[in-house]
């Protein structure tokens, strides 16, 4: 098992790196300026120095390598001494990925942003899936019963209704009508006490049920249909001739086997989550990577952009493995060697 | 294996069984009124084609049968002197895998592949006998023994996939007699295997039967089998009993055309061998009705008007032993043995 996941992590390089070069050369062909934001009155030769000291004066190869090289390298050296605290040859003329707009480093941009992008994502996902099992689940077992029916009508209206839709909705009802909950996220918000915790615990409400009802609608689906196809099998029966009770039979054998293809679409749904996450960030403000990405693609931060996009990029390609990893845990018959 | 059945009254006494499924094109009449009984330490064979309602009968016996889409409609299942269908599901729970032991026919889907063989056979007994981990898992490798694997303390830990098509029936064998059972019920449990490990699989049936001394149900569709094993025979056609008689005398002396069409279709060693395999002409009944008239009429070379409007009651052909022997029943109108109609009711 070690042995296959460091090979597929040596596999990875190449992949990434092909991801890493066409997510460049996309942003690159795209016709935005960086300095098409400033006051018209900067003359022509002022904005040709603006760009060469942005390093756009460099040919397409050389301005990618370098990208590669602040990005793998140069980032990784950054938080290897700040984490264990060391000094790794000459850290102060280290080239880092710098955003155009603010000048400071992505990677510290991204690092303020994830906290509130990761708890969002990361409970809603939670979420989902405490939803979702346990209905899958029931919907199987009583299959064409009115809850099942009840689901089924649910998790369809929930999968095709978009989050930008139930967010809007939600706030309408909940802040707008009622006002129970904020239609704001306050990412200054620290907790510190009780009361802050209160708050901190009424604004996430919104955010996680609207992106984990949408997740939970897909996985109960998928749960549900995986149940039945072993419902029907033989070993179900047998573990019904050896006396198991009910319970026993369906939430330890049928709830064991069916978790196999689930476990494989959780883990490669994460990564879409966070993508997914983008839209429901812009909805309630939570100032997360959605929304630093949306900030930069609209302000033709192209360093930005293409290091947030190369992070999903790495997600997906890590959740990959890690859902084939899972599987050959989950399942005694699937060997890596 | 000639059994002279013993005077006790009997373990298990089916009378009436009837199990319906409720599909969409209707309902299927699956089991239809069948009665047989098992005396303890006897082997009974059931034999049909596909379709006869042998499964569904042993599995109605512990409502094994997916309820819904099936509805056991009447019948008394007396075992140790309770009616299975009666008992709560709690009471039969404990029947199922303690008092009754089953092996179902594929032994590649029937255990389940997440769980070491180990574990699954461990499972009835921590449940049934109240045995602790060490315990169990003492007995379960003594019962792999049983059954034949070798070096069964270290397969315990090895998953289903790991092991021989005929190497999962025995754990299927040893999961099933793990509780001492007072009947094995076997629901065709060499189909699925080829010849060589079929043959190893009842020789290891027939020493354990020694053994263990406990009544067993022999479902399945090959006449060879039955032969070598059973004490008596049961055949069944379209849900329903059709012939009943040791095995001596269902070979011998078959009663039933059905019976007597299914034993023309062996081929035979000794004599000349024939240009195609006999077959019998047409299909076997489609179920979607309670039968009105004989189910076998349509495919039956001796049927007559009478055939058509009743179904047969069942004749005992041989005098109904009172000394102990087995009897001989048949439910056809036609008196083979005299090329005439039965003259009775």
């Amino acid at each position: 098992m070690l042995r296959y996941a460091v090979r597929r992590l040596l596999f990875a390089i190449p992949t990434l790196l092909v991801i890493s070069f066409i997510i460049f050369a996309l942003l690159d062909l795209a016709p935005s300026d960086p300095t098409a934001q400033l006051p018209l009155t900067i003359p022509e030769e002022v904005r040709e120095m603006i760009k060469k000291s942005l390093g756009l004066g460099q040919p397409f190869h050389i301005r990618y390598l370098k990208w590669l090289e602040q990005f793998m390298v140069n980032e990784p050296l950054n938080l290897i001494e700040q984490y264990w605290n060391i000094q790794i040859g000459d850290s102060e003329s280290r080239l880092r990925v710098r955003s155009w707009s603010t000048r400071a480093p992505v990677v510290d941009l991204i690092a303020d942003r994830l906290p509130q992008t990761l708890s969002v994502v990361g409970i809603s996902y939670i979420v989902a899936i405490l939803i979702a099992v346990p209905i899958g689940v029931v919907s199987a077992y009583k299959q064409y019963s009115i809850f099942d029916q009840l689901g089924t009508f649910i998790s369809m209206v929930g999968f095709s209704v978009p989050t930008f839709f139930t967010g809007t909705v939600l706030i309408v009802i909940f802040s707008v009508m009622l006002g129970w909950l904020p239609s704001i996220y306050d990412t200054t918000l620290e907790v510190t006490d009780v009361d802050s915790f209160i708050a901190q615990f009424k604004q996430m409400i919104m955010p996680v049920m609207v992106l984990g009802l949408f997740n939970a609608a897909q996985l109960s689906r998928f749960m549900r249909s995986s149940m039945l196809d072993n419902l029907n099998q033989e070993y179900v029966r047998t573990a019904r001739s050896k006396g198991l009770s009910e319970p026993v039979v369906i939430l330890v054998h049928v709830l064991r086997n069916s978790m196999i293809p689930v476990v494989t679409v959780i883990a490669l749904g994460l990564p879409s989550t966070f993508a997914g996450a983008i839209i429901t960030e812009q909805i309630f403000r939570i100032n997360g990577v959605g929304q630093l990405l949306i900030g930069a693609i609209e302000g033709a931060d192209i360093p930005t952009v293409q290091t947030v996009t190369f992070i999903f990029a790495i997600l997906i390609v890590l959740f990959n493995l890690v859902a084939d990893l899972l599987y050959g845990i989950l399942d005694p018959r699937i060997r890596y060697d | 294996m000639d059994s002279v059945t013993p005077s006790t009254a009997p373990i298990l006494e089916v009378t009436d069984l009837r199990t319906v499924f409720g599909t969409r094109e209707g309902t299927v009449h699956a089991v239809n009124g069948v009665s047989f009984h098992l005396h303890e330490g006897e082997l009974l064979g059931i034999v049909g084609e596909s379709g006869s309602g042998k499964s569904v009968t042993v599995m109605s016996l512990l409502k094994l049968v997916p309820m819904p889409p099936a509805e056991i409609v009447s019948g008394r299942v007396m075992f140790n002197g309770r009616d299975l269908l009666k008992l709560g599901s709690s009471d039969l729970r404990r029947v199922r895998g303690g008092e009754i032991g089953f092996v179902f026919q594929d032994p590649m889907t029937s255990l389940n592949p997440v769980f070491t063989v180990g574990y699954q056979l461990m499972e009835p007994l921590q449940k049934h006998l109240g045995l602790s981990k060490a315990e169990a898992r003492k007995r379960a490798a003594a019962l792999l023994d049983l059954v034949g694997i070798p070096s069964a303390v270290d397969r315990l830990d090895d998953y289903p996939h790991q092991f021989s098509g005929g190497m999962r029936q025995r754990v299927m064998i040893a999961i099933a007699l793990s509780c001492d059972p007072k009947l094995l019920i076997a629901d065709e449990p060499t189909t699925a295997l080829d010849v060589t490990i079929q043959a190893q699989i009842l020789e290891l049936v027939r020493k354990l039967r020694q053994e263990l001394g406990m009544a067993m149900i022999w479902i399945t569709h090959d006449l060879g089998v039955v032969a070598g094993i059973a004490d008596r025979v049961i055949v069944m056609y379209g849900g329903l009993l059709v012939e009943h008689a040791s095995v001596r005398d269902l070979y011998g002396n078959p009663q039933h055309p059905y019976t007597r069409a299914l034993l023309e279709t062996l081929p035979s060693l000794d004599s000349t061998r024939s240009k195609r395999l006999k077959t019998i002409f047409g299909q076997p009944p489609s179920l979607v009705a309670e039968p009105t008239s004989c189910p076998f009429a349509p495919r039956c070379q001796f049927a007559f008007d009478r055939c058509w409007k009743e179904n047969p009651s069942i004749h005992t052909t041989n005098g109904g032993w009172a000394d102990g022997r087995v009897s001989h029943d048949v439910a056809c109108w036609w008196d083979i043995d005299q090329g005439a109609p039965r003259d009775d009711g």
